[in-house]
């Protein structure tokens, strides 16, 4: 997902300051066989918790994402990720429910990661951190709902790899999640999305700053991790939003230079892009994250969806989001989600919304987004007999 | 498109009630072309349906989601290709039938994932268009079928007794009918007195399971 400047007009109420919390577990069993032990997670609350801890909300984020979804941090402008869905009598209602959101394990925002310290070494784990999964990412959550006293989650929720998350929860705590909102997302990725992810990945590697994965305390590899986001970012776009956004104009010429400067706007934008980037992420938590991406399969290898979903319990509802301009995560991969629950009986819905922005568009504003999932969220409510004051 | 949804609205109550009394309690029901869900939401919530709509108008969705009701966005020929065999009990095709391009293939395939079709449609052989066709020599432009011959979103032009010659072909059974005009319902000389037809059908040689209309 892409770092948007967003106006604050449009944003609407915020859930105002917030404060970035984490816990502490002394181990967890991973995908690969391997041990995580200590795991941290970080994460971030929204709203207030009911007696009874029935009106939680868990949201996932995105591959660059992190813990801190909505408000803002004490003396900062830039809100969370998603304030254009979660505050207020927005979509993802603060008046109404308590929204938590964690940054992933393998992340760099807090939770344990590449970047944590390893206790085997006292130095940060570089590539010694475990390989971890999509799996591994909701096991840790769950660790967290545990800890905060949440049984069963209202919903679960978050766009692209967030998205995957949340299927990955249905599936894996079917008892645990009454529903399930994914967004621009897929049971598991296509080779064109192994790809990008794998040349994103190679960038960073042959960084001669990279040394297999030991830089920190030295020169990090900015400048793939730099070129790897920029292909990334390519791709949450669209050919017509990138049209409309840029066009053929030249940055700071009036005339091609004839050199191997920069001559077109696009090109500026990209390398500011690439640049911002990396001095808030770290460049083995990109291949971390990237690889569980690539691993998912929702159906575990066996490629049948359908009794995947067979274990969910009747009463689950689903509300499938795809964006039409999205070529990263197609609209047929979130129809491929659609066609599964309802071969397996399970209640969804299915929308395919309007859009030229490409992946992106369900970080931006959206009133529909916003109106969809408010009122998805209280019919669920409603059927799961939850009463507002 | 909003002239013909308030027509809708107005003029289609009864037959929206004649679906709503024939649709058991708590049946499983899909409602093909569902639009705002107007339809459905009285079968949820007078009936306890388990419904779900297919619609692919966007803002008609978001309409629907907004009356709680469960609803796929998209084109129905692919919706209903993902559904298992006999998992409703009533598909429903409300004012639909006549703008469906694979006519057959949708019945074929309404009647594969549900036990009964309802399906409701303007009777282009009631008197008034008869006569504006015989009379003025023009394409008949009236309250059930409110477009000209540019803007219809109709696709087909069929009668009453066109639908029943059709099911006769097609080894599909009749197993109840209403007939609608302005001011109600039509018992007799319905393909020249009625301005719709709606018609409850399923497959011969199905599971016997009792009648579907009282």
């Amino acid at each position: 997902m892409s770092d948007y400047l967003i106006s604050e007009k449009t944003l609407g109420a915020t859930v105002g300051e917030v404060v970035l919390q984490s816990v502490r577990f002394e181990s967890m069993p991973l995908d690969s066989g391997e041990q995580l032990a200590p795991v941290t997670i970080a994460y971030e609350t929204y709203g207030r918790l009911n007696e009874e801890r029935t009106n939680a909300i868990l949201i996932l984020h995105a591959l660059s994402g992190d813990a801190h979804a909505a408000g803002y941090y004490p003396g900062e402008s830039r809100p969370g990720w998603w304030e254009t869905m979660i505050g207020p009598g927005k979509g993802f209602d603060t008046d109404r429910y308590f929204v938590v959101c964690s940054n992933v394990i393998g992340g760099c925002k807090g939770s344990s990661g590449p970047i944590s310290i390893n206790p085997a070494t006292g130095r940060e784990y570089g590539l010694d951190f475990p390989v971890v999964t999509v799996g591994d990412m909701v096991r840790a959550q769950k660790l967290l709902m545990d800890h905060l006293g949440i049984e069963r989650l209202l919903s679960v929720s978050g766009g692209s790899m967030g998205g995957m998350q949340a299927l990955q929860w249905a599936v894996a705590y079917p008892e645990a999640v009454a529903s399930c909102i994914p967004i621009a997302a897929t049971t598991k990725h296509s080779p064109m999305q192994i790809a990008f992810n794998e040349v994103g990945r190679l960038a960073i590697m042959s960084d001669a700053n990279w040394n297999n994965g030991d830089y920190y305390g030295r020169a990090a590899p900015d400048s793939g991790l730099a070129v790897a986001r920029m292909i990334g970012h390519i791709t949450y776009l669209s050919d017509e939003s990138m049209r409309e956004k840029f066009g053929r104009r030249l940055r700071d010429k009036t005339a091609l230079g004839y050199d191997f400067t920069m001559d077109f706007e696009v090109e500026s934008y990209l390398r500011h892009q690439g640049e911002i980037f990396t001095r808030r992420f770290d460049a083995n938590t990109y291949l971390y994250v990237t690889k569980a991406l690539d691993y998912f399969d929702l159906s575990g290898g066996h490629g049948l969806l359908e009794e995947t979903f067979r274990n969910l319990p009747s009463d689950m509802r689903f509300l499938v989001i795809a964006f039409s301009s999205d070529w990263l995560y197609p609209p047929y991969q979130s129809k491929e989600i659609v066609r599964a629950l309802k071969g397996s009986g399970i209640d969804c819905s299915y929308l395919e919304m309007r859009s030229s922005y490409g992946h992106d568009a369900f970080l931006l504003e959206n009133k529909d987004l916003n109106r969809m999932v408010w009122h998805f969220l209280e019919t669920t409510a409603r059927k799961g007999g939850l009463r507002f004051g | 498109m909003a002239r013909c949804a308030e027509q809708f609205e107005a003029e289609l109550r009864p037959d929206y009630e004649f679906i709503v009394n024939t649709v058991p309690e708590g049946a499983r029901v899909l409602d093909l072309g569902c639009g705002e869900g107007t339809l459905l939401k009285m079968l949820v919530d007078r009936k306890g349906v388990r419904g779900t709509g297919i619609e692919i108008v966007e803002e008609r969705v978001y309409e629907a989601v907004e009356k709680g009701l469960t609803i796929h966005h998209g084109d129905f020929y692919e919706a209903l290709s993902y559904y298992p065999d006999d998992c409703f009990d009533y598909v429903i095709l409300s004012q639909t039938l006549q703008q469906a391009h694979e006519t057959v293939a949708v019945i074929t395939e309404s009647l594969r994932v549900g036990r009964f079709l309802v399906a409701s449609f303007p009777n282009f052989a009631h008197w008034k268009p008869r006569l504006q066709l015989l009379l003025k020599g023009r394409a008949p432009v009236t309250g059930a079928l409110p477009y000209q011959w540019y803007d219809t979103p109709n696709v087909h032009s069929l009668s009453i007794k066109d639908f029943q010659v059709f099911t006769r072909e097609q080894g599909i059974r009749i197993v109840g009918h209403f007939y609608l005009a302005k001011r109600g319902r039509v018992r007799f000389w319905p393909n020249l007195r009625a301005a719709y037809g709606v018609f409850v059908v399923e497959k011969i040689g199905g599971p016997a399971r009792g009648r579907a209309v009282e």
